[in-house]
């Protein structure tokens, strides 16, 4: 009984809701740009001007040093390796047909690639095959791989420090357990070994032990380290550690964020004011890495829009390639979205976080 | 960025309206639907294709009931395979006859094991257990201190020391027995499922304190590698349950789906929240809804009904149908669904909200915001905000620290709704009969929604007819909700 009532408590809720959120809406697009409302909205026009000068000075003065990737090892081939050898099953096939098509199809979604974007990087092949271009799998894979190699070619993956600045900031940001506070160790270690000095803050504030963790990363790799209290407020313990940087003559600061969930919006505009408060020291941001984990799904997609919503994302940083996932979202984040990968962790020593190499990826993904 | 599943499958449903019986050729359309929503949420394209395999063989030929159109039939089926595919048994916790019961926490790098096995704990202890925590993640820095502040959080003490995790967990069996504890609940580090001497080392420690429950922690936003993952580790450990973690993030967890399907073994537990306290026994009913992106009607329901108090509940129904709804019902709305919860969840959770209300990322912050502008009203202008004038504008905006501006737009926006309740009330009258037809068929539609929750439902409403409403509540679908399900 009274099983009718459902839409009428539901219509309640709605309808209070609409209405608020209809209000919170107008008064969110009228205010968009002024994150709280005691900020008045001239100060912070003011802010994006010197801001985006500042970003023009950087250009103006061609980043000083634009430097390689840290080149630690070629292990990408050892990723490779790690493959599964998906495709194989499809090369040694003799004709295409119906099921080829859906092997294909399968196998990328299966790498994490997406469903949509699999479909459409299979629609001009199938075009293709049918004006009898392509006749065998061995050259439909081929193609395929050419294919997803131009669309990665263009990217700029080169991490920026610039030396007239002093310091550089990068800062990290992602969701909860994709291993940020490891890839910073690991980055640090990787930027004293060619003689930069390097200051690491703990900006995660949050998760218990976070600090002691990057602590322990920041003692093996030489590097300073910065952290304010647990619970303190993130964007002051960045700031503390730019400047310290600065007056200590620092090249880099390393900036740690604690993980969010990027529906969480009251953490993600903590990490608006992380960024730009980072902006106000002696330093300049001149990276911010976003750092997916490779088995991330299709959430990675919301995850870099939402992140690059709020904190102009410069890069992406694909962790845990080494296991068993094959990272295919970073293919999506990066054709979609256009930001670049950058770093590729494969292994939980220092010397495992390398250089994106597109081509090695896609062979790898396609072989 | 997903379109919802039943957004998609409108078009389709349009089409086949009126048809008596749904041919192959509209299964197919509305499967291939179905496939996509099913991959988009990360379910692995191996189970995707069981799936539809089991549901095209119930679909194809199935009679179109009078109530359901065939659209909403095949979603009916979808869900209804989802969520036997997702429950079956439930995970009970038997405690061992000798204790401690042990449980052991197993996973990949980053999945969430520490939190979430303080979180566990806590629940243990919720239950009148005494559980102990063993840090044998020696591997991550850190994470033995990260333990013991989340255990110094609930009151469980922790158990760790440098050196091997193995005898570190033996050890900390010996301590739990010593200390009289009645749970063991031992973390290890995370590592990855093809790692072999990981994995060795995992095994040993289970073979070392001999575990009666193996938990497997499944991070909710994994994508199609989660299969090959739990069955690795399903291999090694034998898997109890699956913990799944950060499903509060807005990742729609196909991977539950894909877990549960090739170990066959119940998700337990989901972490619900980064607060302690947010962890909860697993419905498979919610979830199936979830990754089938058609929102989550049941929890919205039960939130509802436990926030809601029912004098206020009728009240307001019955006001806010005869426009007599003020700014002080309003506030009062706005707190209660404040204590729903993060107002995205529950945004999140009605299906068919308009996209646009969806994607615009609602804050908390920013109700706590229409609560000050009405709290720096008086009685008076709640109850009649037509009589805020220009200087009364600027003392709440004064008040509330807000601009002019904003208190305007509450106002005006205020006035509209009031406008569109008054229409709604009186369209109400018009529609209740003819729609009562309608309302039959949302009753046996509803998957989701239990015959108790319903009677409550009711209950809470008042029985059947609200006062001031003749010919009873409205019912079907409400002119000015695009979308909203009837």
């Amino acid at each position: 009984m009274n099983a009718s009532e459902q839409p009428l408590i539901l219509a309640l809720v709605a309808l209070a809701l609409s209405f608020g959120i209809g209000a919170i809406i107008v008064s969110r697009r009228s205010s968009r740009g002024r994150a709280p409302l005691s900020l008045s909205p001239e100060i912070e026009v003011l802010d994006a001007e010197v801001s985006s000068n500042a970003e023009q000075v950087v250009k103006a003065e061609e980043v000083v040093a634009v430097i390689e990737p840290p080149n630690l090892r070629s292990s990408i081939s050892r990723a490779r390796s790690l493959f599964y050898t998906a495709f194989s099953g499809i090369r040694s096939r003799n004709t295409i047909d119906d099921s080829t098509w859906q092997e294909l199809e399968d196998t990328l979604i299966r790498a994490d690639v997406g469903v949509h974007l699999a479909q459409a990087l299979i629609a001009p092949l199938r075009e293709q095959v049918r004006e009898k271009k392509i006749t065998t799998p061995e050259v439909l894979i081929d193609a395929l791989r050419e294919m997803m190699k131009q669309q990665l070619s263009k990217a700029d993956r080169s991490l920026r420090i610039d030396l007239t600045a002093s310091p550089s900031v990068w800062l990290f940001v992602g969701v909860n357990g994709v291993g940020k506070t490891t890839t910073i160790g690991k980055v640090g270690a990787a930027q004293t070994a060619q003689g930069r000095t390097v200051l690491m803050a703990a900006g995660d504030t949050f998760r218990a032990a976070a600090a002691e963790q990057l602590q322990t990363w920041a003692e093996r790799a030489g590097a300073e380290f910065v952290r304010g209290s647990e619970g303190g407020d993130p964007a002051s313990v960045i700031f503390d550690g730019i400047q310290s940087a600065a007056a200590r003559g620092i090249d880099l600061v390393l900036g740690d964020t604690a993980g969010r969930l990027q529906n969480k919006s009251n953490l993600m505009d903590e990490l608006r004011k992380v960024r730009r408060v980072a902006d106000k020291g002696l330093g300049s941001v001149t990276e911010v890495l976003l750092v997916i984990d490779a088995t991330t799904g299709q959430n990675g997609l919301v995850q870099a829009r939402e992140f690059a919503a709020a904190t102009d994302v410069t890069g992406v940083v694909l962790t845990k390639l080494d296991g068993s996932a094959k990272g295919g979202i970073v293919f999506a984040i990066e054709t979609e979205m256009g930001i670049p990968v950058k770093l590729v962790g494969l292994g939980e020593t220092v010397l495992d976080l390398v250089p994106f190499v597109p081509a090695e990826f896609v062979d790898a993904l396609c072989e | 960025m997903f379109d919802s599943l039943s957004e998609r499958l409108q078009s389709i449903v349009k089409r086949v309206r009126g048809k008596g019986r749904l041919t192959e050729a509209d299964v197919d359309e509305v499967l291939a639907e179905i496939r996509t929503a099913l991959l988009e949420a990360d379910v692995n394209v191996g189970v995707v294709r069981d799936v539809t395999a089991r549901i095209r063989e119930q679909a194809v030929g199935a009679d179109v009931s009078q109530a359901l159109d065939p659209g909403q039939q095949v979603v009916k089926i979808v869900n209804a395979e989802l969520v036997s595919m997702l429950g079956g048994e439930t995970l009970k916790i038997n405690y061992a006859s000798h204790p401690p019961t042990v449980v052991l926490m197993a996973g990949l790098q980053g999945s969430g094991k520490t939190t979430s096995a303080a979180k566990l704990a806590r629940w243990f202890k919720s239950q009148g257990r005494q559980p102990l925590l063993v840090g044998a993640d020696l591997q991550r820095p850190a994470a033995v201190e990260q333990l013991r502040t989340l255990g110094n959080q609930i009151g469980v003490a922790v158990f760790s020391e440098p050196g091997d995790p193995v005898t570190t967990a033996t050890r900390g069996l010996a301590e739990a027995k010593r200390l009289g504890k009645d749970v063991l609940i031992v973390d290890t580090a995370g590592r990855l499922s093809i790692d072999v001497d990981m994995m060795q080392q995992v095994a040993d420690i289970s073979s070392a304190v001999k575990p009666n429950y193996t938990f497997l922690v499944v991070d909710a936003m994994t994508g199609q590698d989660a299969v090959g993952v739990a069955q690795a580790f399903h291999e090694t450990l034998a898997i109890d349950g699956v913990i799944l973690s950060k499903l509060d993030g807005d990742a729609r967890g196909g991977a539950a789906l894909s877990v549960k399907h090739v170990i066959g073994k119940p998700i337990a537990f989901a972490a619900t929240g980064e607060r302690i306290d947010a962890f909860e026994q697993f419905h498979p009913d919610r979830m199936a809804g979830r990754i089938l992106g058609m929102g989550d009607m049941l929890t919205l329901i039960e939130q509802a009904e436990q926030v809601f108090e029912k004098d206020d509940a009728e009240q307001t129904a019955a006001r806010m149908l005869e426009g007599q709804f003020t700014l002080e019902d309003f506030l009062a709305q706005l707190q209660q669904l404040k204590k729903m919860g993060p107002l995205s969840g529950v945004m999140g959770m009605i299906p068919g909200m308009p996209k646009e209300m969806k994607d615009a990322q609602i804050g908390d912050d920013q109700v706590t915001l229409t609560e000050a502008i009405i709290r720096s009203m008086t009685p008076g202008e709640r109850a009649r905000p037509e009589m805020i004038n220009g200087s009364r504008r600027s003392r709440i905006a004064l008040g509330s620290g807000t601009q002019v501006a904003d208190v305007n737009r509450l106002v005006k926006q205020f006035s509209e709704m009031q406008k569109m309740m008054k229409k709604m009330g009186a369209m109400s009258q018009g529609r209740a009969g003819k729609n009562s037809k309608n309302s039959k068929r949302k009753g046996k539609d509803s998957n989701l929604s239990s015959k108790a929750t319903m009677r409550q439902m009711g209950d809470m409403l008042g029985g059947s007819g609200l006062p001031g409403v003749p010919g009873g509540p409205p019912r079907g679908g409400f002119p000015n909700f695009p979308n909203f399900p009837n």
